[in-house]
């Protein structure tokens, strides 16, 4: 259930956790994370969803993005570009077959491997929610920020939103990253049933999502 | 405009009910006076700015920073005046 991952970080070498089903079978699919808070959001429906392809042979990783849960490594040195070699080293090292992004994760995912994308934002959606959160919680404490002014610094110099330190660098990426999909299937929220889980004010288990994200993964990664 | 006026309505009772984790029944009993923003807990600033972004998306307007406020989050037939007036201004 536990994994680890060798990854390549701005001081070398660095452990990395995944949560994995791990039982040498030829199906095994890495599942990239969304992005900040959406990935705490989603996560129980994508574990759920794990034990469920691992009850119909599949092996799944869902390695923790470097800065981010367990993960040693700094937050604000992280970038779009660092997320996704360190995907790609998360691929190689577990010999995934099959990849399924959600969210945010499709701007990091190793897109040369086949699979799924569920609802993949761009990246300034990302970070235009992210400056939002941040001018309102400014707000209700007394001070005037402008959402424009706040990017511009976050561009030379890095930006705190809501509670994560992002670097100069991951601000530039957001802004003007989309998915790179190169033939994996796009699933959309309407075919799981029910609200996206990534926009719940609290993180929540959705049984019947998790269900049918398994039957799409299932029936994608057999053609 | 009334046809506008109940699409707006039931666009924001669906996204409320896919942020706040509630049933359709319950956010269909939402009336102009339910409070948001201050009486439910778990609508902090990140999920107002996920709710906020996600009306953007479904009604295609645009909600600039300083047009929220208290005010506009503090009941429900506030923020549904609002964006009925949004969706108005676009027609």
């Amino acid at each position: 259930m536990i994994a680890s991952w060798p990854c390549p970080g701005p001081h070398g070498q660095s452990e990395e956790y995944a949560f994995a089903f791990d039982r040498g079978r030829m199906v095994r699919l890495l599942i990239v994370p969304a992005l900040f808070d959406e990935a705490n959001r989603t996560r129980r429906m994508l574990v759920d969803t794990m034990r469920l392809l691992d009850e119909a042979g599949v092996d799944s990783f869902l390695p923790d993005l470097p800065g981010c849960n367990e993960s040693l490594q700094d937050f604000s040195a992280q970038s779009l570009h660092a997320w996704q070699r360190a995907m790609t080293q998360a691929a190689r090292h577990f010999g995934a077959t099959d990849v399924l992004a959600v969210r945010g994760g499709a701007l990091v995912f190793p897109h040369t491997l086949p699979g799924l994308v569920l609802e993949p934002a761009k990246g300034g959606s990302i970070l235009r929610q992210l400056l939002r959160a941040r001018v309102i919680s400014a707000r209700e404490a007394g001070r005037q920020e402008d959402s424009a002014a706040l990017l511009e610094a976050g561009r030379s110099e890095g930006l705190e939103l809501a509670g994560w330190h992002c670097g100069a660098s991951l601000i530039a990426g957001l802004e003007s990253a989309t998915a790179q999909i190169e033939g994996q299937r796009i699933v959309s929220q309407s075919e799981l049933g029910g609200g996206g889980l990534w926009l719940r004010a609290e993180p929540a288990a959705a049984p019947e999502q998790s269900a049918a994200l398994a039957q799409i993964v299932l029936a994608e990664i057999a053609t | 405009m009334s046809d506008t006026e109940s699409d707006t309505d039931s666009t924001l009772r669906a996204i409320l009910s896919d942020v706040l984790g509630l049933s359709t029944d319950r956010v269909a009993a939402f009336d102009a006076s339910t409070g948001l923003f201050g009486d439910l807990p778990e609508l902090d600033s990140m999920a107002v700015a996920g709710l906020l972004t996600e009306i953007e998306d479904r009604l295609d307007v645009v909600i600039e920073d300083d047009e929220v406020d208290g005010e506009l989050l503090e009941s429900y037939g506030n923020l549904l005046a609002f964006l009925e007036g949004k969706v108005a201004e676009k027609a």
